[in-house]
């Protein structure tokens, strides 16, 4: 067996997956990119997107909000805003989500707080709606 | 003296406001827990999200920092952000959070600077309002949110951050409670912008190798530090809700012991006044048996 990368993503609110895995691809905003054990070190943005995790046995699809990749030689490290496990959700209850954030959006008219709530919600929906058809 | 009905109802009402906080008591104690754990779920973000800034702090320096990091290059203006609870029934808690605010503005106001004040939580704001009215800029209401989370945090920090490219001010802090064990809740202030590079923290091992930057360093700490910031407000708030429940906690457990005190105190006056009646009674009867 090949050699393994030690890996953890951690949202804001907690530390959503930590462990040895194969293989992790990353949405980096400047392009994908995969990191495997002893990749050289590397700092990189990300934009909202699919994660994909290889643990060996299984493949784990999460959505990730935005954040930042941190690569060194003890390991990955991704701290999203946001993270979302993909195998929970299912098309039509986003979908539903999607269309309640456009009424909250129409409804909150020249409210300029709960307009830029209710747009960071929609943008946040659709990205993840793509991730969600792209997996 | 009072009639033994009245000593009574009084037993009857003490006993159930003692009812009261003992269920007050135990529903703080459940959320404290929750409030710890909390926290204790947010540190390893804001610990790695310190090492990188640290990191990368140390790299880009001089003209090309960012304005959250190396600030506007003055220091009239202060922006105070004072976090308390939405409620009461707490102790002296927002009170100490408060007097920290206060003496930090009235520091800044004799040395010269102007200062604004950001209120978050709502018992912060009924307190300030009376001393400092006129230097509240804004109040954030947190009562719509559940749970502290970082959506919270964000819309703080956030206002924060679009009053700072507004030019609003030059250094903002943060007056917070911080958490130490359930009877000791320390008011802290702590600085938010410009943003201070934790110090002390371990940078990771290379083994020889050099960092790639994507897109670059600059660009990298551009999209972080407004993270960062709002991941110190986030840890504030929820060290602040800890705290609070903590106060809350020991606060509703002396409230439950001054009723218990106080309904032996009155049921020691309320068998006095009966055993007194009975005493005059029969004194009666046998003056008036005597008198015969």
């Amino acid at each position: 067996m090949a050699d393994t990368l030690h890996f953890s993503l951690v949202s804001p609110e907690r530390e959503v997956f930590s462990g040895a895995v194969q293989q992790v691809v990353v949405p980096g905003t400047e392009g994908d990119f995969g990191v495997l054990a002893h990749h050289a070190p590397l700092m990189s943005t990300i934009k909202p997107g699919l994660l994909r995790i290889f643990t060996g046995e299984r493949e784990v699809r999460m959505f990730i909000n935005g954040g930042f990749a941190d690569v060194t030689p003890a390991g990955l490290t991704i701290l999203a805003e946001d993270a979302v496990d993909l195998a929970q959700q299912d098309a039509a209850a986003l979908e539903q989500q999607l269309q309640s954030a456009r009424e909250e959006l129409a409804a909150a008219g020249q409210d300029a707080p709960r307009r830029a709530a209710a747009q960071h919600a929609l943008a946040r929906l659709t990205a993840l709606l793509a991730a969600f058809r792209a997996q | 003296m009072p009639s033994l009905k009245e000593f009574r109802t009084r037993i009857a009402s003490v006993k159930s406001t003692q009812k009261i906080t003992k269920a007050m008591q135990l529903v703080a104690a459940a959320k404290l827990k929750r409030a710890q754990e909390a926290a204790e779920a947010a540190r390893p973000y804001g610990e790695r999200l310190a090492a990188v800034i640290a990191n990368l702090a140390s790299a880009v320096q001089g003209d090309g920092a960012p304005r959250l990091l190396a600030g506007t290059g003055k220091d009239g203006v202060h922006l105070i952000v004072v976090i308390t609870s939405e409620r009461g029934l707490c102790g002296g808690f927002n009170t100490a959070i408060v007097r920290l605010a206060r003496e930090q503005i009235d520091a800044l106001t004799r040395a010269g600077k102007t200062v604004k004040i950001l209120c978050a939580g709502k018992k912060g704001r009924d307190q300030l309002r009376r001393t400092h009215g006129a230097l509240i800029v804004e109040t954030l209401d947190l009562s719509g949110f559940k749970v502290i989370n970082a959506a919270a945090a964000a819309l703080i920090g956030d206002r924060v951050q679009a009053l700072f490219a507004e030019g609003a001010f030059d250094v903002a802090s943060v007056v917070f409670s911080r958490f130490r064990s359930v009877i000791s809740q320390i008011p802290t202030a702590r600085q938010l912008i410009p943003a201070v590079a934790p110090e002390g923290v371990a940078k990771p091992d290379l083994q020889g190798g050099v960092y790639l930057y994507e897109p670059s360093e600059a660009a990298i700490l551009d999209s972080l530090l407004p993270r960062y910031v709002n991941g110190q407000i986030f840890s504030a708030l929820l060290e602040n809700q800890a705290g609070f429940y903590g106060a809350q906690m020991s606060a509703m457990d002396s409230a439950t012991r001054n009723a218990g005190d106080l309904i032996k105190k009155l049921t020691l006056r309320y068998n006095r006044q009966r055993q007194a009646n009975i005493t005059k009674e029969l004194i009666e009867i046998i003056s008036g048996a005597e008198a015969l």
